[in-house]
């Protein structure tokens, strides 16, 4: 990754002081690594602002509740299980930045195409569990669980989404030859993108399925 | 977010190696334009886009004020008056304000800081072009099924019931929404690379501390705007939601909370104001010390002032909704902070009159404007701590005392100091002065126009008179003092035709700048007018605050300034004679931000109008776009291998 802090180009012009080496920055962070930072910084707040209102708006519709409610929809175990493959998910993560830090190309292929497929596979079991709410009468229109359920998981299906295609961009990169170890900063950035997602997922999990509502 | 891994790359090139072809970059024409990711043209763009949108922000309320000069007023229909109010405030808060400040941040903020462009030139781009989409996107929806008409904060259950049975039944709320969201998405990516560049790019020994105050002011808007924005974006979803697929969330026959919208607004809302008005404090903390001779009074006073009125501005927000019941004691608490905030605010009127005080005080056109928008601004601010007194602000809630408010504050302040901003910097921008004569004339008649508008509107808020109503009876007293607003109001519009017949008039007629046309204090002025593409040949090396000033003025014992002999030279005299500007390489231009800003469209009218094909026709050109921006290299290898990726 090349660096963006700009130095003077002749040689007469370096002999003067001008300014820091090619790879320094003011904070000694790359820019961007920080940007992300900011970025997830920005999409905390983001989620953050659909959580409060998940937990102001809980149990608050008792008296118009219709349809479903959430105790008797949500399925603890089987979401349980397909947290516990997103979480895995970022341990493959680290494996394969660790993997391209060390020039180990075919196994850090390997690893971003697990953290993918398990980012899938979890993406595959809110599309189970959504249409399972929905044949079992709950829609967005149905009652407040419906409308902030949905809303809130589905905005967070559609980040790890992204994420997937993200990494799936970067394997094909790789597979092109075009994501040599020097690089690697580009996986690393994904990748912070990939444990920030799912960290919100730990407070989505928290709020609506661990915390009894009623 | 494939985007942010491409640095800029601006690559040391040997010196070995001589370059033969030019940058594949026209230089002139249109196209160097569209293509373009030089911080200082996307500026240019920013501000003639903005002053566009402000011009046509500025006809609605003409109209406005037209149809409220007399009672009874049938110039506009209601349906039309509630179209233009609201696409008024939007205009002037998200295609001015803020565009504004990137036009003035992109130019000026790497100059500043002493670096040859922002850390993402084409995030960068890539900005410019959303906001350019989504201003156009907002106004097309005059033709295609009426325009917003909700307000510019669109209240839920107003905007949020269901399109068929709503409030409001056209297009107008949808396009609203998706429209701020996408310009939200524009405003995060341009505050994020602000934030990268500012942390990150300073030239060497320009500590923080050494900043210009108006790079530090850029600095808390781009983190008030990072944070700002999610949770209005969350609202707008959530009221695109509740209009188009049904979901409860402003419904309150279901459970939901209209005031759970005004809050997510206002959190966003109210850091906004200081987004919006917070550059230009930054701009007149540079004009005044210029003007005046003098050092700016408090340096680091004036830059903690402005960090506090960003952390405070996140606790004030409940002010705006006073009148909705809130309880005594979160309206006591928000009543309090209300007042807290205006001790940064007065600390910083303090500190620019100290400024000015004793100074050797040159009355040009921009320190005309900077202290236009001290003594207007501090009326702004003073009828806003009016309102942190609960009582009296809910007296005044919805009515035109609030109006005459916000418009000192936004108008009297922002827009003065934007207009001060343009005389100071215009012959950095483009090698020339502005006409000094037009300069007074568009500042005197911008100054009555607009005392002769807005002060009145205190006492017509004082005597009843409603804000976003389209027409009054007569014999309530308001015809008079309407009557002279409407004549203010055109008295700007005088105003700003003076100042585009000057920008007309001076370029080609107008006096051409120096390097330095004001002896002034920062590095901007030490590069050439207009700057080089890479605007400093030798980066700068800082060693105090004001570093340029002190290159050029020394104290003698007594205090008194001594120019230094080589002071101020133009930087081309003090070059290295072997100096080739083609040694310094530059971000090539793209096309790749361009063809991903236009995805957002695209998926905005597919989900305005619910239609399949152009949400998937938005989603492969978005693809198309960011696969080939992740792919493409910052800036043209300079030499085939080991950079080619």
């Amino acid at each position: 990754m090349s660096q963006a802090v700009v130095t003077a180009g002749p040689s007469e012009v370096d002999a003067l002081p001008v300014g820091p080496h090619a790879h320094d920055t003011n904070t000694g962070v790359s820019n961007p690594k920080l940007a992300i930072w900011l970025f997830i910084s920005s999409e905390a707040l983001f989620f953050g602002a659909f959580i409060s209102t998940y937990f102001l708006y809980r149990g608050r519709d008792a008296q118009y509740l219709k349809g479903p409610t959430p105790d008797k929809l949500l399925n603890i175990p089987f979401t349980s299980v397909t947290s516990f493959v997103l979480l895995m998910s970022s341990l493959t993560m680290v494996l394969a930045l660790a993997a391209i830090q060390r020039g180990d190309h075919r196994r850090f292929r390997i690893w971003l195409l697990a953290t993918a497929l398990f980012g899938a596979t979890f993406i595959g079991g809110q599309v189970f569990e959504f249409t399972e709410f929905y044949r079992e009468g709950l829609h967005l229109s149905t009652n407040m669980f419906g409308t902030t359920f949905f809303v809130l998981t589905g905005l967070h299906g559609a980040h790890v989404t992204m994420g997937i295609i993200w990494l799936l961009l970067l394997w094909s990169r790789s597979m092109q030859g075009r994501l040599p170890t020097e690089k690697s900063e580009a996986v690393e950035i994904a990748g912070l993108y990939w444990h920030f997602v799912d960290v919100v997922w730990i407070f989505i999990f928290t709020a609506v399925y661990l915390i009894p509502t009623h | 977010m494939t985007t942010v891994e491409d640095a800029t790359t601006l690559v040391q090139v040997p010196e070995k190696r001589i370059r033969i072809l030019e940058r594949p970059r026209a230089t002139t024409g249109p196209w160097s334009w569209v293509t373009t990711v030089d911080h200082k043209k996307i500026a240019i763009m920013y501000g003639t886009l903005a002053l566009c949108f402000f011009i046509v922000g500025g006809i609605e309320a003409l109209f406005i004020r037209l149809q409220l000069a007399q009672p009874n007023g049938t110039i506009l229909s209601a349906a039309r008056y509630n179209e233009f109010f609201t696409m008024h405030g939007t205009t002037m808060v998200f295609l001015l304000g803020m565009p504004i400040a990137a036009a003035f941040g992109n130019y000026l903020m790497p100059l500043m800081i002493g670096a040859r462009d922002v850390a993402f030139p084409r995030l960068n781009m890539l900005g410019f072009w959303v906001f350019a989409f989504g201003g156009l996107f907002l106004y097309s929806s005059f033709a295609l099924g009426g325009a917003p008409d909700g307000g510019w904060f669109g209240y839920a259950p107003l905007t949020s019931t269901p399109l068929a049975a709503g409030y409001l039944p056209g297009r107008g709320a949808d396009f609203w929404c998706v429209g701020l969201i996408m310009l939200g998405i524009g405003s995060v990516a341009t505050a994020v690379n602000f934030l990268v560049t500012i942390l990150n790019m300073r030239a060497p020994g320009m500590t923080l501390m050494r900043m210009p105050v108006f790079v530090w002011m850029i600095l808390v808007i781009a983190f008030l705007t990072l944070f700002a924005m999610p949770p209005v974006t969350a609202a707008l979803i959530m009221v695109f939601m509740d209009r188009n697929f049904h979901t409860n969330f402003f419904n309150a026959a279901a459970g939901g909370d209209p005031l759970m919208y005004q809050n997510l607004f206002w959190i966003f809302g109210h850091p906004e104001v200081y987004i919006l008005i917070l550059p230009g404090m930054g701009i007149v903390s540079e004009i005044l010390p210029v003007f005046s001779r003098k050092p700016l009074f408090g340096y680091s006073i004036v830059v903690f002032s402005g960090i506090a009125i960003g952390f405070l501005g996140w606790g004030v927000w409940a002010h705006h909704m006073f009148a909705s019941g809130l309880g005594p004691v979160a309206v006591s608490a928000f009543g309090l902070s209300t007042m807290l905030i205006a001790i940064p605010t007065g600390v910083k009127i303090f500190n620019w009159l100290a400024t000015v005080w004793g100074g050797a005080v040159r009355l040009r056109t921009p320190m005309l404007f900077a202290l236009g928008f001290i003594a207007q601004f501090t009326i702004g601010g003073l009828s806003g701590v009016m309102h942190s007194i609960v009582p009296s602000d809910t007296q005044q809630t919805d009515t035109y005392f609030v109006v005459a408010h916000f418009h000192y504050v936004l108008f009297g302040g922002l827009v003065f100091a934007v207009f001060g901003g343009f005389y100071y910097w215009w012959p950095k921008f483009f090698g020339r002065m502005l006409n000094e004569k037009m300069g007074k004339l568009n500042f005197w008649l911008m100054v009555i126009g607009f005392n002769l508008t807005f002060f009145p509107m205190h006492f017509l808020g004082f005597e009843g008179q409603p804000r976003r109503t389209y027409t009054y009876p007569s014999g309530m007293g308001w015809d008079t003092l309407n009557l002279l607003a409407t004549i203010g109001a055109f008295i700007i519009a005088t105003s700003v035709l003076v100042f585009i017949v000057n920008v007309i008039y001076t370029a080609r007629r107008g006096e051409r700048a120096s390097s330095d046309p004001w002896d002034a204090r920062t590095l901007e002025w030490s590069t050439s007018s207009p700057p080089p593409e890479y605007n400093f040949a030798v980066v700068p090396v800082v060693t105090s605050l004001d570093d340029f000033w002190h290159r050029k003025y020394t104290e003698d014992d007594e205090g008194h300034l001594v120019k230094l002999p080589a002071g101020g030279a133009d930087e081309a005299e003090t070059l290295p004679v072997s100096f080739d500007p083609h040694s310094i390489h530059m971000p090539s231009p793209s096309y790749w931000p361009l063809i991903f800003a236009m995805c957002l469209p695209i998926l905005g009218y597919g989900f305005v109008f619910k239609n399949w094909w152009l949400l998937g026709a938005g989603v492969v050109v978005g693809f198309f776009g960011l696969q080939g921006w992740a792919i493409e290299p910052s800036a043209e290898p300079e030499h085939s291998g080991t950079e080619a990726h």
